[in-house]
């Protein structure tokens, strides 16, 4: 269906679109009925388990399954012989490209075990005590490698390859040298080198950022059934089951008709539950077996094996005049992949400086292997990395201006018209509204005194993305309607899509019945990511709900036995235009699709452009103990640029969520490696996330520039504000104990040593 | 004319230049004519007939969906830039 | 396969019999074997809370609990929360203050929330902050959720 910029409607007096109705998927989830992965019961289950790799780097030189066969319960092992041949080339997934072979040696090993924790064969038995102890009778002969751990290490010319065959390729060229950097890019706009040497402040640092988990409270999970028919069902709690979908015919050579996937609820996800690890297993584990399989991961092969953020090295130098003008930035960002090649240096070197109006700019990135689990997408993935780079630096020049932070930040802002470094030119975008926004807020007002006190600002951009969605509506005798799309619920979707179909329709959102179908009852839709639910499928529910009112239109006319030209529709009644006296409601109207020709039908595909960039501006109040070196948040607030807000409630958790996560990367999450490659700390005791006691109530500033690209002016709001806070809450460092922190986390250890280096802690 | 903007790494097949105007009314087009004034071009960008997995193509700002296909107006600036999915 | 021992509970109210093995936890027995599976395994080490119930009166993480411990024990599950009658008003206000997103953590923290309430009656924010800190949400910041159960509270408070 054609969909086009000019789709805006510029409306403000919505009757649903901007309320608070109660999620209508809420009642299940406060009860404990709602079904999730590892929840999925079914007859003749067996329960599967996967042998997973102690050694960071080691070739595989063989596997004895033969002892384990034997244990009592055990009905089939499998290893990567088990998974068809895959060409070495790039295959589109639903959600990125992806190398098959790399997809493959991920979901078992190949010759090589490229971090720990990865898998290497997995079990079916009876049981799940059974499948655990069969794991413990595999013989896996290692032959060990040299691990590599540091972003920089790695890209080394002599250090330990990951992939042998692994070249660098530079926009397009293969450089043919054999290397970890699987990539390198660079954006350059105007002369930096000039821009530099003319500027009067110039502020260069490097900074090291930690791996870190998304940290979904639920592990991944998947029940696979390989009918006798040939046909393969997946249950799983994923982001995208269409993606998922493909995945799996891909992995095991069928055509994707053969593979239905059904999207669980699901626990959480944040850009970590797109990659397949589990679901290929289960339908090869269930084909050997011929009943239906599951595995769950425990919390340490979550931590250890499945996609974390990736580490990284950045180095960002930026300059500007005495007058306050930002004139030249340059930045090197040097990404951890993990074991096997990433992408997310990309799109932090494209965010890093994007906020800003600067026309000289020069930004290199690189995206390098190293023995650490595949990383993968969280939260507007690369961009926080990088912000906390930018935003430091350009803290340390308001300094040296000694300007407030948010006026030097409004007054270089990007808007409408400024090129981005990457190319492209802004459209209307709201970061100038978001700084006016925290300028004007009452916590930016108020004043923090005290010893170890300190407020930091920062800012983040995110692009967000549209892509495919697909949703279909019935309209019910009683004036409901029954919607049905794809894009799984991971915090209160259903709700914000039905929102948009109830408003064309002028019914309440309660009067629509959302559904999240299997990949057999719904046109094709893209992953829940990418910020791009409620923009997209909400737009596919708007246009079902188009197609609907063009078909109750004409039922209105037939009934009334008028034209359908002398029919209009206004907030759900139908009335003739000639004749005054005839009107009816939408529901009136559903109870008689009997007598007007039957059931009807809306539905739409869509794969829209428009999509609106968003912005979030985080101030931040910290208090620093000065004997543990914890970093106490005592006051914290968003003001994020939204477009419209279809249910504010959602939009706001969106926002809290989001600085939840990015406060906990900026002051404990961190994965420990020890040297030789073992993550020292998978779990949830030592792998510390915010507890409620680490964080106040969250400030939420909802602004609203809308999108014109979106016919509710959406922008989408998921990923932009886990951008700020590491950046915010350095800078926040800063003012209660005078040093720029470089390394994240800021954990306690980290603080205490600047305090030292300070001499004005306690040791 | 549309505009091209060539990425940094690319300049080197362009002589250095960081803008190329050029004759097409399809992104293909353009891409053939950029092709016969800088060979090795395409390669570069183009996997198969399809815009390399992992590249994006930004009309005006706006990353296209119908690919090579795509419909490129005289006014018009071209744009390779990486594809972006999210979390 | 160790041998299988018999245990008699009382869950949500009523009494229940089931076979488990040593080695097998609440949580696991409540899941795979009595299918009450609104309890959710987020770690399997007490620290995520997912889990939670209340054993006797004392909200615990049910995957650190031997299913064997609870012969003769009262256990109360998110199963046993809401009555034919209506949700509880945990409940109906996390609906309310949109206190949930993906969901999973939600039955643990309902769980012990009504633990607390069930003895103190109107606990300040920080006392709801101390208690609830055994609870992991990754979805909402906890903002929501400390306002709900406050929200709860009151309402309870006033009924």
């Amino acid at each position: 269906m054609a969909t086009k910029t000019e789709d805006y409607l510029g409306k403000t007096d919505y009757k649903v679109v901007g309320t608070r109705p109660i999620r209508h998927d809420g009642t299940d989830k406060v009860t404990g009925r709602a079904i999730y992965g590892a929840d999925v019961r079914m007859s003749g289950l067996l329960y599967g388990k996967v042998l997973r790799s102690p050694h960071a780097h080691a070739r595989i030189k063989s596997i004895d399954v033969s002892k384990a066969e034997q244990h009592p319960g055990v009905k089939s092992i499998i290893t990567v012989a088990d998974l068809p041949l895959q060409e070495d080339r790039i295959a589109e997934l639903g959600e990125g490209a992806a190398n098959l072979t790399h997809l493959r040696a991920n979901v078992l090993a190949d010759d090589k075990v490229l971090y720990h924790g990865h898998a290497v064969a997995a079990v079916a038995a009876t049981s799940l005590n059974a499948a655990e102890e069969a794991l413990h009778l595999i013989d896996v002969d290692y032959e060990e490698l040299e691990p590599v751990l540091d972003v920089r290490k790695a890209m080394e010319s002599d250090a330990p390859l990951l992939i042998e065959n692994q070249t660098t390729s530079s926009m397009g060229e293969d450089t043919g040298t054999k290397s970890n950097v699987s990539t390198h890019f660079q954006h350059k706009l105007g002369d930096a080198e000039a821009a530099f040497a003319a500027a009067d402040i110039v502020v260069e640092r490097e900074f090291d950022t930690a791996t870190v988990h998304q940290g979904y409270i639920e592990t991944h999970n998947a029940t696979g059934h390989w009918s006798t028919d040939g046909t393969v069902t997946v249950w799983c709690s994923t982001q995208g089951s269409f993606t998922v979908r493909e995945q799996v015919a891909q992995l095991l050579d069928l055509s994707v008709s053969r593979v239905k996937v059904v999207p669980t609820e699901i626990g959480g996800g944040f850009g970590g539950k797109i990659r397949v690890y589990l679901e290929p297993l289960a339908a090869v584990l269930s084909k050997k077996t011929g009943r239906p399989v599951q595995l769950v991961m425990t919390r340490e092969e979550v931590l250890q094996a499945t996609g974390p953020t990736a580490g990284s090295y950045i180095r960002c130098k930026m300059g500007a005049k005495k007058d306050g003008k930002l004139v030249a930035a340059e930045a090197y960002l040097a990404y951890e992949s993990g074991g096997f090649p990433g992408a997310w240096a990309a799109p932090g070197s494209m965010c890093i400086f994007a906020p800003y109006d600067i026309e000289n700019v020069t930004i290199d990135g690189y995206e390098v292997l190293v023995n650490k689990p595949q990383t993968m997408a969280y939260r507007a993935p690369g961009a926080t990395n990088a912000a906390f780079a930018s935003e430091t630096v350009i803290d340390e020049i308001c300094e040296k201006l000694g300007t407030d932070p948010l006026e030097f930040r409004l007054a270089n802002s990007s808007k409408e018209g400024t090129r981005r470094a990457d190319g492209p030119v802004f459209p209307r975008i709201g970061h100038e509204e978001c700084l006016k926004a925290a300028l004007n807020h009452p916590h930016y007002k108020s004043k923090l005194e005290g010893p170890n006190r300190g407020r930091g600002v920062a800012s983040g951009f995110w692009f967000n993305v549209g892509l495919k969605s697909s949703a279909a509506a019935s309209v019910n005798t009683d004036g409901t309607v029954s919607l049905v799309e794809g894009s799984t619920d991971i915090g209160g979707t259903r709700t914000s899509i039905a929102m948009q179909l109830a408003e064309v329709l002028g019914i309440p959102a309660e009067d629509v019945k959302p559904s999240v179908v299997d990949t057999d009852s719904v046109g094709y839709t893209d992953v829940t990511g990418g910020s791009r639910t409620t923009f997209a499928t909400g737009w596919a529910a708007y246009e079902a709900a188009q197609d609907i009112q063009r078909q109750t239109i004409g039922r209105a006319a037939k009934l009334w036995e008028i034209s359908e030209e002398d029919v209009t529709c206004e907030e759900g009644v139908y009335r003739s235009k000639s004749d005054p006296s005839k009107s009816m409601s939408f529901k009136e109207l559903a109870g008689k699709l009997d007598d007007t020709g039957g059931p009807l039908v809306g539905r739409a595909a869509v794969d829209p452009a428009g999509v609106g960039g968003a912005f979030a501006t985080m101030i931040v109040d910290v208090e620093i103990d000065e004997e543990t070196g914890k970093i106490q948040i005592l006051r914290a607030t968003l003001c994020q640029d939204v477009g419209k807000a279809i249910h504010p409630s959602y939009v706001e958790g969106q926002m809290q969520g989001g600085v939840a996560q990015g406060i906990g990367w900026a002051i404990n999450e961190e994965y420990f490696y020890n040297a030789d490659g073992r993550l020292a700390n998978g779990s949830l005791l030592d792998y510390r996330m915010p507890t409620a006691l680490d964080l106040p109530l969250l400030e939420t500033e909802i602004v609203e520039v809308p999108n014109p690209g979106h016919p509710y002016g959406v922008r989408g709001v998921g990923e932009v504000p886990i951008i700020p806070p590491p950046a915010a809450v350095a800078n926040a460092v800063y003012q209660a104990i005078g040093t720029r922190m470089e390394v994240l986390p800021m954990s306690p250890a980290r603080i205490l040593e600047a305090l030292w280096a300070k001499g004005n802690g306690k040791s | 004319m549309p505009v091209v903007w060539i990425p940094s790494l690319m300049r080197s097949l362009t002589d250095g230049k960081e803008q190329v105007p050029i004759e097409g009314e399809t992104l293909r087009a353009v891409i053939e004519a950029l092709e016969s004034d800088f060979p090795g071009f395409k390669a570069r960008v183009i996997d198969e007939d399809r815009i390399r997995p992992g590249l994006a193509v930004s009309i005006n700002g706006e990353v296209t969906n119908e690919g090579l296909r795509q419909k490129v107006g005289p006014n018009d600036e071209v744009h390779f830039v990486a594809a972006i999915s999210g979390g | 396969m160790a041998r299988k021992t018999h245990v008699t509970t009382t869950i949500n109210g009523e009494e229940t019999q089931f076979l488990c093995e040593p080695r097998n936890t609440l949580l696991e027995v409540l899941r795979d074997d009595l299918d009450l599976t609104g309890s959710k395994e987020g770690c399997g080490n007490g620290n995520c809370g997912a889990c939670s119930v209340i054993l006797n009166g004392r909200v615990v993480d049910s995957c650190l609990v031997l299913a064997v411990e609870t012969e003769g024990a009262d256990v109360q599950t998110i199963e046993g929360v809401a009555t034919p009658e209506g949700l509880h008003p945990l409940q109906q206000k996390f609906l309310e203050h949109a206190a949930l997103q993906c969901g999973i953590c939600t039955p643990g923290f309902i769980v012990a929330a009504k633990a607390l309430l069930d003895r103190e009656p109107n606990p300040s924010e920080e006392r709801i902050r101390l208690w609830l800190a055994g609870n992991l949400c990754r979805c909402t910041g906890y903002d929501k959720i400390i306002r709900a159960v406050m929200d709860a509270a009151e309402t309870m408070e006033t009924a």
